[in-house]
């Protein structure tokens, strides 16, 4: 019987079977300690069932409808708008954070920015552009750009550190000019991968522009906290019904868009 | 009549992809101008937008410090907790998910498309939409905006997950079948060791996103330091606004540190 004599081929992993106990102890502690109790789950249920109810039908009323669709516009104006501008900003910021390109002293700061823009959620910098610039598409606008520097410039310097230096020696080796040495030896590596994040980010941005309204930076996003403020549950539905109808549109020509390109 | 060939002008493109990308970019730029022609902006705002910036800043400073210990620091903790709690409920739902959305697990398309449209469908409500809701169905607190991070993790979790279980390789599955192993032993020892490292680095990803969205579910009531920054914020009492941004800032970034490090250390 020398099969007897073999170890087993799967060996106890104790370390991995604490850390999952652990992490189930965990969340029965912060459950308690959230005050999360199944009585209060079955009661929310019967709630969910009662606010579904309320939302049925949509509601479809001609002068609601009218002002959907101008918080419907509004949203993809500043989504637009707030992609175009964080796009044409990401580019030089991004190129100025790239280490292999520039001294440090220019890719400190520049970085220190990036991060700057990408630590706080787009909803908290659209609180301080509303008291900055007041209430409206504007604050929106802005919020959402700095949100976009913070996520493409950072890709993008990323992605500019990864090239291959050769050919930018090979530009700079003709004598050629500092920005011809970008538009030459930099950017035909990279610009595939920009316009990758440029996407990207512009479906973030119109995602994230329907919910900068609940801060009062204009679009679909006043228009929908206020039906929910109001129980105006059936108007609250439609307005849903209509971001979602919205986004999987956007997501439909972006396929479309890519296989362009492909 | 060799010129024929040699004078024939080359171009990369068909004139039909031609045409599909100037349609592409006038569109582009089409969007870009009419949005800006249309778009309300009231210049009034913007001309003192400088002297209201600096008043901000005013306001904020000096940053109420003595705030932090009655009145941040278990927002915060609700906040975290909110986040993992939320992350770890998202990853026992999406399990399932991302296994019948993965299409050499469950090979019926049907099935496949079913998963993914659940999948797909957390994934385009944005999180502060689902704490709206979870706010109608359970009340204002931490219970809403635990399940408002669940249900929106849940997309993104079981979508990277069924996509990771796609790239197994099906050796390994074949040997233990072949071996007469049962199904739980070709899942755990079949699929998991192969998905493992790419799980912990969804999981670890997700709860990242997960911190940062769970400090702003609090402004629709859904807990967590939100809630704190809503009540500061309608009672103008910008220094302690300014100490709690602080506070998120700082969470953040031990957040990234933490991750930074467990992926060197597990992956």
């Amino acid at each position: 019987m020398s099969s007897a004599a073999r170890p087993p081929a799967f060996l106890p992993n104790w370390p991995a079977r604490l850390a999952w106990l652990a992490l189930a102890a965990y969340a029965l502690y912060a459950a308690s300690i959230l005050d999360i109790t199944w009585d209060r789950f079955v009661l929310g249920l019967e709630n969910g069932v009662r606010f579904v109810g309320r939302m049925l039908p949509p509601d479809t009323a001609a002068d609601k409808m009218a002002l959907m669709m101008r918080g419907l516009y509004e949203t993809l104006e500043i989504a637009v708008l707030s992609s175009a501008l964080g796009i044409l900003l990401s580019l030089p910021i991004g190129l100025l954070a790239a280490r292999n390109l520039m001294p440090a002293w220019v890719t400190w700061p520049m970085r220190l920015l990036i991060a700057l823009c990408r630590s706080f959620h787009q909803v908290i910098i659209a609180i301080l552009f509303v008291k900055a610039v007041g209430f409206g598409a504007l604050a929106g606008i802005l919020a959402l750009t700095v949100a976009s520097i913070g996520f493409i410039a950072k890709l993008f310097a990323e992605a500019i550190e990864e090239i291959s230096l050769k050919q930018v020696e090979a530009i700079r080796a003709t004598g050629a000019p500092f920005m011809n040495v970008i538009s030459y030896g930099v950017m035909p590596q990279v610009l595939a991968r920009f316009i990758g994040f440029a996407t990207y980010q512009f479906d973030s941005n119109l995602r994230n522009s329907t919910m900068v309204g609940i801060v009062g930076a204009g679009g679909i996003g006043g228009t929908m906290f206020a039906a929910f403020q109001k129980f105006d549950y059936d108007y609250l539905l439609t307005i849903l019904l209509a971001i979602i109808a919205m986004i999987m549109v956007s997501e439909a020509l972006q396929n479309r868009i890519k296989k362009l390109y492909q | 009549m060799t010129t024929a060939a040699i004078d024939r002008e080359w171009r990369r493109y068909t004139p039909r992809q031609r045409l599909a990308r100037f349609a592409l970019y006038f569109g582009l730029v089409l969007a870009c101008v009419v949005s800006l022609r249309t778009v309300q902006v009231i210049p009034e705002f913007l001309y003192d937008a400088p002297e209201q910036m600096a008043d901000l800043f005013k306001r904020m400073w000096p940053i109420a410090w003595s705030f932090y210990p009655s009145g941040v620091h278990d927002a915060l903790i609700e906040t975290l907790h909110i986040a993992t709690l939320g992350t770890l409920l998202a990853i026992v739902m999406a399990l399932p998910l991302g296994l019948l959305a993965a299409n050499n697990i469950a090979p019926n398309a049907a099935v496949n498309y079913f998963a993914k449209l659940l999948l797909v469908s957390s994934r385009s409500v944005n999180s502060l939409v689902w704490a709206l809701l979870f706010v109608a169905i359970f009340g204002p607190g931490a219970l809403a905006g635990t399940m408002a991070i669940a249900f929106r993790s849940i997309g993104f979790v079981g979508k990277l997950f069924g996509e990771a279980l796609e790239e197994a390789r099906p050796g390994p599955i074949e040997a233990l079948r072949a071996a007469g192993a049962p199904w739980p032993s070709i899942y755990l020892k079949g699929y998991w060791p192969q998905v493992e490292p790419a799980f912990w680095a969804i999981a670890l990803f997700r709860w990242d996103i997960s911190v940062r969205e769970s400090a702003v579910l609090g402004l629709v009531g859904a807990g967590g330091i939100g809630m704190a920054i809503n009540a500061a914020m309608d009672l103008f009492q910008w220094e302690r606004v300014a100490l709690m941004l602080v506070a998120i800032f700082g969470v953040v970034i031990v957040a990234e540190v933490v991750v930074t490090f467990i992926r060197k250390r597990i992956l």
